[in-house]
Protein backbone atom coordinates (compact mmCIF):
# COMPACT_ATOMS: atom_id res chain seq x y z
CA UNK A 1 0.00 0.00 0.00
CA UNK A 2 2.98 2.28 0.51
CA UNK A 3 3.46 4.87 -2.11
CA UNK A 4 6.75 5.25 -3.92
CA UNK A 5 7.63 8.25 -1.82
CA UNK A 6 6.97 6.55 1.47
CA UNK A 7 9.28 3.66 0.70
CA UNK A 8 12.22 5.77 -0.50
CA UNK A 9 12.08 8.61 2.00
CA UNK A 10 14.56 7.96 4.82
CA UNK A 11 12.74 6.47 7.76
CA UNK A 12 15.64 6.68 10.20
CA UNK A 13 19.19 7.79 10.70
CA UNK A 14 21.82 5.60 12.23
CA UNK A 15 23.98 7.54 14.62
CA UNK A 16 26.49 6.88 17.33
CA UNK A 17 26.04 8.56 20.66
CA UNK A 18 27.74 8.22 23.98
CA UNK A 19 25.76 8.09 27.20
CA UNK A 20 26.76 8.44 30.79
CA UNK A 21 25.06 5.69 32.74
CA UNK A 22 25.29 4.75 36.37
CA UNK A 23 27.32 1.58 36.84
CA UNK A 24 26.64 -0.91 39.60
CA UNK A 25 30.06 -2.36 40.28
CA UNK A 26 29.61 -5.69 41.96
CA UNK A 27 32.23 -6.44 44.58
CA UNK A 28 30.64 -9.61 45.90
CA UNK A 29 28.14 -12.14 44.62
CA UNK A 30 25.91 -11.90 47.66
CA UNK A 31 22.73 -10.47 46.11
CA UNK A 32 20.98 -10.20 49.46
CA UNK A 33 23.75 -7.91 50.66
CA UNK A 34 23.46 -5.89 47.43
CA UNK A 35 19.77 -5.49 48.06
CA UNK A 36 20.21 -4.51 51.69
CA UNK A 37 22.81 -1.87 50.81
CA UNK A 38 21.17 -0.56 47.65
CA UNK A 39 17.77 0.00 49.17
CA UNK A 40 18.75 2.92 51.45
CA UNK A 41 20.60 4.60 48.58
CA UNK A 42 17.54 4.44 46.37
CA UNK A 43 15.37 5.73 49.16
CA UNK A 44 17.64 8.75 49.53
CA UNK A 45 17.11 9.77 45.93
CA UNK A 46 14.19 7.86 44.46
CA UNK A 47 13.86 10.28 41.56
CA UNK A 48 17.40 9.65 40.44
CA UNK A 49 16.94 5.91 40.07
CA UNK A 50 13.46 5.88 38.62
CA UNK A 51 13.57 4.60 35.01
CA UNK A 52 17.33 5.03 34.99
CA UNK A 53 19.26 2.67 32.75
CA UNK A 54 22.09 1.03 34.70
CA UNK A 55 25.04 -1.10 33.73
CA UNK A 56 26.26 -3.98 35.89
CA UNK A 57 30.00 -4.14 36.08
CA UNK A 58 31.62 -7.50 36.80
CA UNK A 59 35.30 -6.49 36.66
CA UNK A 60 35.70 -6.11 40.39
CA UNK A 61 34.43 -9.58 41.23
CA UNK A 62 37.05 -11.94 42.63
CA UNK A 63 36.51 -14.50 39.87
CA UNK A 64 35.28 -14.22 36.29
CA UNK A 65 33.91 -17.76 36.34
CA UNK A 66 31.54 -17.80 39.26
CA UNK A 67 27.86 -17.66 38.60
CA UNK A 68 26.28 -14.26 39.09
CA UNK A 69 22.66 -14.37 40.24
CA UNK A 70 21.43 -12.30 37.29
CA UNK A 71 17.74 -13.21 37.63
CA UNK A 72 17.73 -12.05 41.23
CA UNK A 73 19.84 -8.97 40.50
CA UNK A 74 17.79 -7.89 37.49
CA UNK A 75 14.59 -8.45 39.43
CA UNK A 76 15.97 -6.42 42.30
CA UNK A 77 17.03 -3.51 40.08
CA UNK A 78 13.75 -3.47 38.19
CA UNK A 79 11.87 -3.62 41.47
CA UNK A 80 13.69 -0.46 42.53
CA UNK A 81 12.66 1.27 39.31
CA UNK A 82 15.95 0.95 37.42
CA UNK A 83 16.33 -0.51 33.95
CA UNK A 84 19.36 -2.81 33.76
CA UNK A 85 20.61 -2.56 30.20
CA UNK A 86 23.85 -4.50 30.09
CA UNK A 87 26.94 -5.86 31.73
CA UNK A 88 30.56 -4.88 31.45
CA UNK A 89 33.52 -7.14 32.06
CA UNK A 90 33.30 -10.68 33.37
CA UNK A 91 33.90 -14.07 31.81
CA UNK A 92 32.28 -15.99 28.97
CA UNK A 93 29.93 -17.98 31.21
CA UNK A 94 28.78 -14.83 32.91
CA UNK A 95 28.14 -13.26 29.50
CA UNK A 96 26.00 -16.22 28.51
CA UNK A 97 23.99 -15.87 31.70
CA UNK A 98 23.63 -12.13 31.08
CA UNK A 99 22.42 -12.72 27.52
CA UNK A 100 19.84 -15.12 28.82
CA UNK A 101 18.49 -12.21 30.88
CA UNK A 102 18.43 -10.02 27.74
CA UNK A 103 21.30 -7.90 28.98
CA UNK A 104 23.68 -6.41 26.45
CA UNK A 105 27.40 -7.15 26.71
CA UNK A 106 29.11 -3.77 26.69
CA UNK A 107 32.70 -3.29 25.63
CA UNK A 108 35.17 -3.31 28.45
CA UNK A 109 36.94 -0.08 27.55
CA UNK A 110 36.88 1.48 30.97
CA UNK A 111 38.84 4.66 30.55
CA UNK A 112 39.11 6.46 33.82
CA UNK A 113 38.58 10.16 33.37
CA UNK A 114 36.89 9.82 30.02
CA UNK A 115 34.71 12.78 29.21
CA UNK A 116 31.24 12.22 30.59
CA UNK A 117 29.59 14.64 28.21
CA UNK A 118 28.16 13.63 24.86
CA UNK A 119 29.81 15.96 22.43
CA UNK A 120 29.89 14.12 19.12
CA UNK A 121 26.23 13.90 18.43
CA UNK A 122 24.52 17.02 19.56
CA UNK A 123 21.07 17.31 18.20
CA UNK A 124 20.94 20.96 17.30
CA UNK A 125 17.47 22.31 17.63
CA UNK A 126 18.11 25.94 17.12
CA UNK A 127 14.90 27.85 17.51
CA UNK A 128 13.90 29.33 14.21
CA UNK A 129 14.27 33.04 14.60
CA UNK A 130 12.37 33.89 11.46
CA UNK A 131 15.51 35.31 9.91
CA UNK A 132 17.49 32.25 9.09
CA UNK A 133 20.62 34.30 8.47
CA UNK A 134 21.00 35.13 12.14
CA UNK A 135 22.20 31.79 13.50
CA UNK A 136 24.54 31.43 10.55
CA UNK A 137 26.24 34.72 11.32
CA UNK A 138 26.51 33.37 14.85
CA UNK A 139 28.35 30.33 13.61
CA UNK A 140 30.80 32.33 11.54
CA UNK A 141 31.85 34.53 14.39
CA UNK A 142 31.80 31.65 16.80
CA UNK A 143 28.95 33.14 18.86
CA UNK A 144 25.24 32.62 18.95
CA UNK A 145 22.47 35.02 19.78
CA UNK A 146 19.07 33.56 20.61
CA UNK A 147 16.16 35.97 21.01
CA UNK A 148 13.24 33.56 21.39
CA UNK A 149 12.42 31.48 24.45
CA UNK A 150 14.39 28.25 24.68
CA UNK A 151 11.74 25.66 25.40
CA UNK A 152 11.84 22.49 27.43
CA UNK A 153 13.61 19.80 25.40
CA UNK A 154 15.43 22.25 23.13
CA UNK A 155 19.21 22.35 23.04
CA UNK A 156 21.25 25.21 21.76
CA UNK A 157 24.97 24.81 21.23
CA UNK A 158 27.38 27.56 20.37
CA UNK A 159 30.35 25.74 18.90
CA UNK A 160 33.62 27.49 19.44
CA UNK A 161 32.17 30.61 21.02
CA UNK A 162 29.80 32.34 23.39
CA UNK A 163 26.07 31.89 23.64
CA UNK A 164 23.85 34.84 24.46
CA UNK A 165 20.17 34.35 25.18
CA UNK A 166 17.77 37.29 25.46
CA UNK A 167 14.60 35.31 26.26
CA UNK A 168 13.68 32.88 29.01
CA UNK A 169 15.36 29.49 29.15
CA UNK A 170 12.76 27.10 30.51
CA UNK A 171 13.07 24.10 32.71
CA UNK A 172 14.23 21.12 30.66
CA UNK A 173 16.05 23.25 28.08
CA UNK A 174 19.80 23.00 27.64
CA UNK A 175 22.33 25.65 26.68
CA UNK A 176 25.83 24.65 25.71
CA UNK A 177 28.78 26.69 24.61
CA UNK A 178 32.47 26.17 24.17
CA UNK A 179 32.86 29.66 25.61
CA UNK A 180 30.73 31.73 27.99
CA UNK A 181 26.96 31.68 28.37
CA UNK A 182 24.97 34.87 29.00
CA UNK A 183 21.27 34.79 29.80
CA UNK A 184 19.38 38.09 30.14
CA UNK A 185 16.06 36.59 31.22
CA UNK A 186 14.99 33.93 33.73
CA UNK A 187 17.35 30.96 33.41
CA UNK A 188 15.44 27.85 34.50
CA UNK A 189 17.14 25.18 32.39
CA UNK A 190 20.66 23.82 32.19
CA UNK A 191 23.72 25.79 31.21
CA UNK A 192 26.95 24.10 30.26
CA UNK A 193 29.82 26.46 29.51
CA UNK A 194 33.30 25.42 28.46
CA UNK A 195 31.87 22.28 26.94
CA UNK A 196 35.21 21.24 25.49
CA UNK A 197 37.06 21.91 28.68
CA UNK A 198 37.70 25.66 28.67
CA UNK A 199 38.18 26.27 32.39
CA UNK A 200 38.06 30.03 31.96
CA UNK A 201 34.51 29.94 30.62
CA UNK A 202 31.80 31.53 32.76
CA UNK A 203 28.05 31.64 32.98
CA UNK A 204 26.28 34.97 33.55
CA UNK A 205 22.61 35.08 34.46
CA UNK A 206 20.35 38.02 35.19
CA UNK A 207 17.93 35.73 37.01
CA UNK A 208 19.39 32.40 38.07
CA UNK A 209 16.89 29.61 38.66
CA UNK A 210 18.88 26.96 36.82
CA UNK A 211 18.45 23.20 37.11
CA UNK A 212 22.14 22.73 36.51
CA UNK A 213 25.16 24.89 35.82
CA UNK A 214 28.44 23.49 34.61
CA UNK A 215 31.83 24.86 33.62
CA UNK A 216 34.37 22.54 32.00
CA UNK A 217 32.73 19.45 33.45
CA UNK A 218 32.34 20.77 37.02
CA UNK A 219 28.69 21.09 37.78
CA UNK A 220 26.14 21.98 40.41
CA UNK A 221 22.49 21.03 40.39
CA UNK A 222 19.70 23.26 41.62
CA UNK A 223 19.73 21.66 45.07
CA UNK A 224 23.30 22.73 45.66
CA UNK A 225 22.85 26.29 44.46
CA UNK A 226 22.43 28.50 47.54
CA UNK A 227 18.82 29.63 47.85
CA UNK A 228 19.83 33.24 48.44
CA UNK A 229 21.40 33.40 44.99
CA UNK A 230 18.30 32.17 43.22
CA UNK A 231 16.60 34.83 41.19
CA UNK A 232 19.68 37.08 41.45
CA UNK A 233 22.22 38.39 38.99
CA UNK A 234 24.99 35.87 39.26
CA UNK A 235 28.08 34.54 37.61
CA UNK A 236 29.31 30.97 37.69
CA UNK A 237 32.99 30.26 37.27
CA UNK A 238 35.70 27.79 38.07
CA UNK A 239 38.10 28.75 40.86
CA UNK A 240 40.81 26.08 40.84
CA UNK A 241 38.64 22.98 41.03
CA UNK A 242 35.69 24.57 42.78
CA UNK A 243 32.65 25.75 40.87
CA UNK A 244 31.70 29.09 42.40
CA UNK A 245 28.41 30.90 42.08
CA UNK A 246 28.60 34.54 43.10
CA UNK A 247 26.34 37.56 42.86
CA UNK A 248 27.31 40.14 40.30
CA UNK B 1 -7.10 31.20 2.41
CA UNK B 2 -7.79 28.17 4.59
CA UNK B 3 -6.03 27.96 7.93
CA UNK B 4 -5.06 24.75 9.66
CA UNK B 5 -5.25 24.97 13.45
CA UNK B 6 -3.75 22.29 15.66
CA UNK B 7 -5.07 21.83 19.18
CA UNK B 8 -2.17 20.34 21.10
CA UNK B 9 -0.67 20.07 24.59
CA UNK B 10 1.81 17.24 25.06
CA UNK B 11 0.04 16.15 28.22
CA UNK B 12 -3.11 14.09 28.19
CA UNK B 13 -6.41 14.90 29.85
CA UNK B 14 -6.02 18.67 29.72
CA UNK B 15 -8.99 19.30 27.43
CA UNK B 16 -7.69 19.12 23.86
CA UNK B 17 -10.69 17.35 22.40
CA UNK B 18 -13.13 19.57 24.30
CA UNK B 19 -11.26 22.58 22.96
CA UNK B 20 -11.11 21.25 19.41
CA UNK B 21 -14.86 20.62 19.45
CA UNK B 22 -15.56 24.08 20.86
CA UNK B 23 -13.20 25.82 18.44
CA UNK B 24 -14.67 24.06 15.43
CA UNK B 25 -18.25 24.67 16.50
CA UNK B 26 -17.53 28.30 17.34
CA UNK B 27 -15.95 28.99 13.96
CA UNK B 28 -18.73 27.18 12.12
CA UNK B 29 -21.43 29.06 14.03
CA UNK B 30 -19.93 32.26 12.72
CA UNK B 31 -20.47 30.99 9.21
CA UNK B 32 -16.98 29.72 8.43
CA UNK B 33 -16.83 26.39 6.65
CA UNK B 34 -14.99 24.27 9.19
CA UNK B 35 -13.83 20.70 9.43
CA UNK B 36 -12.50 19.13 12.62
CA UNK B 37 -10.20 16.10 12.32
CA UNK B 38 -9.49 13.55 15.03
CA UNK B 39 -5.81 12.57 14.87
CA UNK B 40 -6.04 10.27 17.86
CA UNK B 41 -5.98 7.02 15.91
CA UNK B 42 -6.86 4.08 18.10
CA UNK B 43 -8.26 6.24 20.91
CA UNK B 44 -10.81 8.31 19.12
CA UNK B 45 -13.02 10.53 21.26
CA UNK B 46 -13.95 13.48 19.13
CA UNK B 47 -16.96 11.66 17.66
CA UNK B 48 -18.31 11.19 21.19
CA UNK B 49 -17.79 14.80 22.17
CA UNK B 50 -19.43 15.89 18.93
CA UNK B 51 -22.25 13.40 19.41
CA UNK B 52 -21.83 11.74 16.02
CA UNK B 53 -20.41 8.37 17.14
CA UNK B 54 -23.32 6.45 15.67
CA UNK B 55 -22.89 7.96 12.25
CA UNK B 56 -19.25 6.95 11.66
CA UNK B 57 -18.87 4.76 8.58
CA UNK B 58 -15.49 5.61 7.12
CA UNK B 59 -12.63 7.34 8.89
CA UNK B 60 -9.43 9.32 8.35
CA UNK B 61 -7.33 6.17 7.85
CA UNK B 62 -9.73 4.87 5.19
CA UNK B 63 -9.35 8.13 3.28
CA UNK B 64 -5.55 8.06 3.53
CA UNK B 65 -5.50 4.46 2.30
CA UNK B 66 -7.82 5.29 -0.58
CA UNK B 67 -10.56 2.99 0.70
CA UNK B 68 -13.05 5.83 0.85
CA UNK B 69 -13.18 9.33 -0.52
CA UNK B 70 -13.35 12.40 1.68
CA UNK B 71 -17.04 13.05 1.14
CA UNK B 72 -17.88 9.55 2.30
CA UNK B 73 -15.90 9.96 5.49
CA UNK B 74 -16.91 13.51 6.44
CA UNK B 75 -19.87 13.72 8.80
CA UNK B 76 -21.99 16.84 8.66
CA UNK B 77 -22.91 18.16 12.08
CA UNK B 78 -26.64 18.12 12.78
CA UNK B 79 -26.62 21.42 14.67
CA UNK B 80 -24.51 23.52 12.36
CA UNK B 81 -24.47 23.12 8.60
CA UNK B 82 -21.00 24.60 8.18
CA UNK B 83 -19.34 22.03 10.42
CA UNK B 84 -17.94 18.67 9.35
CA UNK B 85 -16.19 15.99 11.36
CA UNK B 86 -13.53 13.60 10.10
CA UNK B 87 -13.30 10.83 12.70
CA UNK B 88 -10.19 8.83 13.53
CA UNK B 89 -9.93 5.10 13.08
CA UNK B 90 -10.43 3.16 16.28
CA UNK B 91 -8.99 -0.10 14.98
CA UNK B 92 -5.60 0.92 13.62
CA UNK B 93 -2.48 2.35 15.13
CA UNK B 94 -0.99 5.76 14.62
CA UNK B 95 1.29 4.60 11.81
CA UNK B 96 -1.82 4.61 9.64
CA UNK B 97 -1.18 8.35 9.32
CA UNK B 98 1.56 8.84 6.76
CA UNK B 99 2.90 12.31 6.15
CA UNK B 100 2.03 12.21 2.44
CA UNK B 101 -1.42 10.87 3.19
CA UNK B 102 -2.19 13.51 5.81
CA UNK B 103 -0.76 16.19 3.54
CA UNK B 104 -2.94 15.14 0.63
CA UNK B 105 -6.11 15.04 2.73
CA UNK B 106 -5.41 18.46 4.23
CA UNK B 107 -4.59 19.87 0.80
CA UNK B 108 -7.93 18.70 -0.51
CA UNK B 109 -9.80 20.06 2.51
CA UNK B 110 -8.12 23.44 2.09
CA UNK B 111 -9.87 23.84 -1.23
CA UNK B 112 -13.34 23.86 0.31
CA UNK B 113 -12.96 24.80 3.96
CA UNK B 114 -11.99 28.01 5.73
CA UNK B 115 -10.70 26.36 8.89
CA UNK B 116 -9.30 22.89 9.50
CA UNK B 117 -9.11 22.09 13.20
CA UNK B 118 -6.78 19.20 14.06
CA UNK B 119 -7.34 17.49 17.40
CA UNK B 120 -3.93 16.14 18.37
CA UNK B 121 -3.39 13.05 20.51
CA UNK B 122 -1.37 13.41 23.70
CA UNK B 123 2.36 12.80 23.64
CA UNK B 124 5.05 13.87 21.20
CA UNK B 125 5.03 10.71 19.10
CA UNK B 126 4.02 10.13 15.51
CA UNK B 127 0.31 10.95 15.86
CA UNK B 128 0.97 14.27 17.57
CA UNK B 129 3.70 15.15 15.08
CA UNK B 130 1.38 14.45 12.17
CA UNK B 131 -1.33 16.63 13.72
CA UNK B 132 0.96 19.62 14.09
CA UNK B 133 3.20 19.20 11.05
CA UNK B 134 0.99 21.06 8.57
CA UNK B 135 -0.41 23.60 11.05
CA UNK B 136 -0.61 27.34 10.42
CA UNK B 137 -1.80 28.10 13.95
CA UNK B 138 -1.41 26.19 17.18
CA UNK B 139 -3.54 26.37 20.30
CA UNK B 140 -1.58 24.92 23.20
CA UNK B 141 -4.00 23.70 25.86
CA UNK B 142 -2.47 23.91 29.32
CA UNK B 143 -3.74 23.24 32.83
CA UNK B 144 -2.44 25.51 35.57
CA UNK B 145 -0.02 22.98 37.03
CA UNK B 146 3.71 22.50 36.57
CA UNK B 147 3.75 19.23 34.64
CA UNK B 148 1.24 20.48 32.10
CA UNK B 149 3.15 23.75 31.68
CA UNK B 150 6.40 21.92 31.09
CA UNK B 151 4.82 19.57 28.55
CA UNK B 152 3.30 22.53 26.74
CA UNK B 153 6.69 24.20 26.70
CA UNK B 154 8.17 21.07 25.14
CA UNK B 155 5.40 21.02 22.56
CA UNK B 156 6.11 24.65 21.67
CA UNK B 157 9.74 23.74 21.12
CA UNK B 158 8.69 20.97 18.76
CA UNK B 159 6.32 23.29 16.92
CA UNK B 160 9.15 25.70 16.30
CA UNK B 161 11.58 23.05 15.10
CA UNK B 162 9.72 20.12 13.54
CA UNK B 163 6.68 21.62 11.82
CA UNK B 164 6.52 22.14 8.09
CA UNK B 165 6.70 25.90 8.50
CA UNK B 166 9.83 25.58 10.63
CA UNK B 167 11.54 23.07 8.36
CA UNK B 168 10.79 25.03 5.19
CA UNK B 169 11.78 28.30 6.85
CA UNK B 170 8.33 29.66 6.26
CA UNK B 171 6.69 32.23 8.52
CA UNK B 172 6.51 30.55 11.95
CA UNK B 173 3.33 29.00 13.30
CA UNK B 174 1.13 31.46 15.24
CA UNK B 175 1.06 30.05 18.76
CA UNK B 176 -1.75 30.66 21.24
CA UNK B 177 -2.22 29.61 24.83
CA UNK B 178 -5.48 28.27 26.20
CA UNK B 179 -5.57 27.80 29.94
CA UNK B 180 -8.16 25.22 30.89
CA UNK B 181 -9.55 23.77 34.11
CA UNK B 182 -8.74 27.01 35.88
CA UNK B 183 -9.97 27.31 39.42
CA UNK B 184 -9.53 30.81 40.95
CA UNK B 185 -10.13 29.42 44.45
CA UNK B 186 -7.29 26.94 44.12
CA UNK B 187 -5.04 29.61 42.61
CA UNK B 188 -5.78 31.85 45.59
CA UNK B 189 -4.94 29.05 48.01
CA UNK B 190 -1.68 28.40 46.17
CA UNK B 191 -2.58 24.92 44.94
CA UNK B 192 -2.60 25.98 41.30
CA UNK B 193 -0.46 28.26 39.18
CA UNK B 194 -2.03 31.58 38.32
CA UNK B 195 -2.40 33.02 34.82
CA UNK B 196 0.66 35.23 35.32
CA UNK B 197 2.80 32.31 36.47
CA UNK B 198 1.94 30.29 33.39
CA UNK B 199 2.38 33.29 31.12
CA UNK B 200 5.77 34.03 32.63
CA UNK B 201 7.01 30.61 31.58
CA UNK B 202 5.26 30.12 28.26
CA UNK B 203 5.09 33.77 27.11
CA UNK B 204 2.30 33.27 24.59
CA UNK B 205 -0.73 35.09 23.32
CA UNK B 206 -3.50 34.01 25.75
CA UNK B 207 -6.70 33.08 23.94
CA UNK B 208 -8.90 32.36 26.93
CA UNK B 209 -9.07 30.98 30.43
CA UNK B 210 -11.60 28.17 30.76
CA UNK B 211 -12.82 27.76 34.32
CA UNK B 212 -13.10 24.30 35.85
CA UNK B 213 -16.77 23.60 35.28
CA UNK B 214 -19.31 20.83 35.58
CA UNK B 215 -20.71 22.00 32.28
CA UNK B 216 -17.72 20.47 30.45
CA UNK B 217 -18.38 16.95 31.69
CA UNK B 218 -22.12 17.29 31.18
CA UNK B 219 -21.54 18.49 27.63
CA UNK B 220 -19.19 15.57 26.89
CA UNK B 221 -21.70 13.09 28.23
CA UNK B 222 -24.42 14.63 26.12
CA UNK B 223 -22.27 14.74 22.98
CA UNK B 224 -22.70 18.51 22.69
CA UNK B 225 -19.69 20.82 22.37
CA UNK B 226 -19.69 22.89 25.55
CA UNK B 227 -19.60 26.13 23.54
CA UNK B 228 -23.29 25.51 22.75
CA UNK B 229 -24.09 25.71 26.47
CA UNK B 230 -24.23 29.51 26.38
CA UNK B 231 -25.42 29.76 29.97
CA UNK B 232 -22.32 28.05 31.36
CA UNK B 233 -19.09 29.81 32.29
CA UNK B 234 -17.03 27.32 30.26
CA UNK B 235 -19.25 27.83 27.21
CA UNK B 236 -18.83 31.60 27.44
CA UNK B 237 -15.09 31.30 27.94
CA UNK B 238 -14.88 29.18 24.79
CA UNK B 239 -16.91 31.79 22.87
CA UNK B 240 -14.33 34.33 23.98
CA UNK B 241 -11.61 32.02 22.70
CA UNK B 242 -13.10 31.89 19.22
CA UNK B 243 -13.71 35.64 19.18
CA UNK B 244 -10.14 36.41 20.23
CA UNK B 245 -8.75 33.92 17.74
CA UNK B 246 -10.61 35.83 15.03
CA UNK B 247 -9.05 39.07 16.25
CA UNK B 248 -11.77 40.53 18.48
CA UNK B 249 -10.73 42.24 21.69
CA UNK B 250 -12.54 40.93 24.74
CA UNK B 251 -11.68 41.38 28.40
CA UNK B 252 -10.52 38.23 30.20
CA UNK B 253 -13.21 36.68 32.35
CA UNK B 254 -13.43 34.03 35.05
CA UNK B 255 -10.10 34.93 36.62
CA UNK B 256 -11.54 36.05 39.96
CA UNK B 257 -13.23 34.04 42.65
CA UNK B 258 -16.99 34.21 42.62
CA UNK B 259 -18.02 36.85 45.06
CA UNK B 260 -20.29 35.47 47.70
CA UNK B 261 -23.61 37.28 47.57
CA UNK B 262 -24.79 39.21 50.57
CA UNK B 263 -27.49 36.67 51.28
CA UNK B 264 -25.31 33.59 51.16
CA UNK B 265 -22.80 35.33 53.40
CA UNK B 266 -25.53 36.35 55.74
CA UNK B 267 -27.06 32.92 56.03
CA UNK B 268 -23.73 31.18 56.43
CA UNK B 269 -22.83 33.81 58.97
Amino acid sequence: MDSELASTAPAFELKAAGFTLPVIRLLRLDMDAVEAQLLPKVQQAPGFFQHTPVVIELNALPSADEEVGFPQLVGLLRGLGMIPVGVRGGGAAQHEAAKAMELAILSDAAKPGAKPEVVDDLALELPVTGQSAKPQIGIETGSHLVDRPVRSGQRVYAAGGDLTVLAAVNSGAELMADGNIHVYAPMRGRAIAGLHGDRAARIFCSDLQAELVSVAGHYRVSDSIPAKLKGCQTQVFLDHDVLRIEPL
Amino acid sequence: MARTIVITSGKGGVGKTTTAAAMAMGLAQRGHRTVVIDFDVGLRNLDLIMGCERRVVYDFANVINGEANLNQALIRDKRCEHLFILPASQTRDKDALTQEGVGQVLEELRKTYDYIVCDSPAGIEHGALMAMYFADDAVVVTNPEVSSVRDSDRMLGILSSKSRRALENDEPIREFLLLSRYSPERVASGEMLGVEDVQEILALNLLSVIPESKAVLNASNAGTPVILDVESDAGQAYSDMVARYLGEERPMRFLEMERKGLFSRFFRG
